[in-house]
């Protein structure tokens, strides 16, 4: 069973064995308005948790993308860096943006559950 | 301070607008559809921009008049046809840019065009400037709707009969509901487009109608892009108080005839500057790739010397990429030249270009 939680930094992650995969939720898309650019860490890369693991900008402007674990980065999504409007259409599914081999699946339990991520995002608007 | 509201407040929220205050006023960003739709809509369609924090500045006088405002704007006021505008600044004596405006011919005077942060101090500045002389009103009590992109000449057509017949930079008075409006083919788009001074108590009715009529509000965030696009400048970007209509690369808006005669406000540096060059110009710079370059982004050579600044930068819709234009210094501005731009610690490879990014399909000479 994979379950998905959510950060206050609005990532989503979802666990698969020691692979989790990583995007922006709907919510901070719906904040960031159209996305026109996004860059991802580098494959081979290791990213420490709550560090900057890549950059998505809007008309407006630029957000960092923070990771929710550390891990090394094993896949990246070219398909968002090549057509970035993608991230606002299906931004918890198929705009994924980076997996990682976790280090340390612990780091998973203060993140949030679909539940209190929605009462948070809600509040935080 | 109270933060203002236009008459198109209650209209923005019903069209699900957010909001940015902006020079003192709830502006709205953007609606539901999002500033890269909007934008797409007013190239493509008819788009309608509440533009009421600007200042419409109305200025009373004759012959004098014109006389004392040559001695501020280098404009060859005394043959600016009735009811034809021009694109001009305010200048300090150095010829920095205190703001940039659009001036119209009216019968009873002039009607000046300004940017909101800038409207409460260029109108201390003319009334100094003018020793009181001339009844100055900056109307408080009218709004300022652009319409703008290919289909706004017939929807606001159906409106105001014989608007179309207007040619871009000249205007008119029109009614709407018995009032007098008055309205101008200009805009900030790069695209066809009027802007229509009216009373605000009917500036809801009039935006309702031509929404009905197929237009669409947009907000600011498109605004900005198509600006952009176009490669107009936007005050306290790029143009401000350190920069001059040379340095800026306007001097096509400079007179000819003024220049030979030097006799307005900042016309020793202006001549200055004319014959022997600046050290800095605004330029257009496109980068390679998807890298958006903004405002304060560094601009290097390729022997990485620091040259210059981006001013303005954004992801131009319809050029479908990053656009931006910056100063650098003068004898890297030649297009093509190859430059590299500082983002997030990496520089980026772009290169000089020349402006507008997007052609512009202004109306000319219907007549």
């Amino acid at each position: 069973m994979s379950e998905v939680k959510f950060s206050k930094e609005h990532e989503w992650i979802k666990l698969e064995g020691d692979v989790a995969t990583i995007g922006i939720t709907k919510h901070a898309t719906e904040m960031l308005g159209d996305i026109v650019f996004a860059e991802l860490p580098e494959k081979g890369s290791s990213v420490e948790k709550d560090g900057t693991a890549g950059v998505v900008e809007s008309t407006k402007a630029a957000s960092d993308v923070y990771t929710p674990v550390s891990g090394e980065v094993v896949d990246t999504n070219q398909a968002i860096v090549d057509d970035p409007s993608k991230i606002n259409q299906d931004p918890e599914n198929s705009a994924w943006f980076f997996k990682l081999k976790i280090k340390d699946v612990s780091e998973m339990d203060s993140l949030m559950n679909k539940e209190d991520y929605d009462k948070f995002a809600k509040e935080s608007a | 301070m109270n933060i203002k509201k236009t008459s198109l407040y209650k209209l923005h929220q019903d069209c699900n607008a957010k909001f940015v205050e902006f020079a003192g006023y709830h502006m709205p960003i953007q609606y539901s559809e999002g500033i890269v739709e909007e934008h797409k809509f007013t190239r493509n369609h008819s788009g309608i921009f509440d533009v009421s924090h600007m200042g419409q500045l109305f200025i009373y006088g004759g012959d004098e008049l014109i006389k004392d405002l040559e001695k501020i704007f280098p404009l060859d006021l005394k043959n600016l046809k009735l009811n034809h505008s021009k694109y001009s600044f305010l200048m300090d004596k150095d010829a920095g840019i205190q703001d940039d405006l659009i001036i119209t011919k009216i019968s009873e005077g002039f009607l000046i065009i300004l940017n909101a942060a800038c409207k409460n101090d260029d109108f201390k500045i003319l009334k100094g400037l003018l020793n009181e002389k001339y009844k100055i009103v900056l109307d408080e009590n009218r709004s300022l709707i652009a319409i703008q992109g290919p289909k706004s000449s017939q929807i606001l057509n159906e409106v105001f009969s014989k608007v179309k017949d207007l040619n871009f930079m000249s205007g008119n008075w029109f009614l709407f509901d018995n009032q007098k409006v008055y309205i101008t083919r200009s805009g900030y788009t790069g695209e066809d487009g009027f802007e229509i001074s009216i009373l605000n108590n009917f500036a809801d009715k009039l935006t309702r109608e031509l929404i009905d009529k197929g237009s669409k509000l947009v907000g600011l965030g498109a605004r900005d892009t198509l600006r952009l696009e176009a490669g107009l400048c936007l005050y306290g970007h790029d143009l401000d108080k350190d920069k001059t209509p040379v340095e800026a690369n306007l001097k096509w808006a400079i007179s000819k005839e003024r220049i030979s005669k030097g006799d307005f406000i900042g016309s020793d540096i202006i001549i200055k500057q004319l014959s022997n060059g600046v050290t800095k110009i605004r330029v257009g710079i496109k980068p390679e790739g998807r890298i958006i370059a903004r405002e304060k982004t560094k601009i290097f050579n390729q022997s990485d010397v620091h040259i210059g600044e981006i001013t303005s930068g954004t992801f131009g819709p319809s050029v479908n990429g990053p656009v931006a234009m910056g100063y650098v210094e003068n004898k890297f501005s030649k297009k093509n030249t190859k430059v590299f731009l500082e983002v997030r610690g990496k520089k980026y490879a772009a290169s000089i270009c020349g402006l507008p990014f997007y052609k512009k399909s202004y109306v000319k000479g219907a007549n």
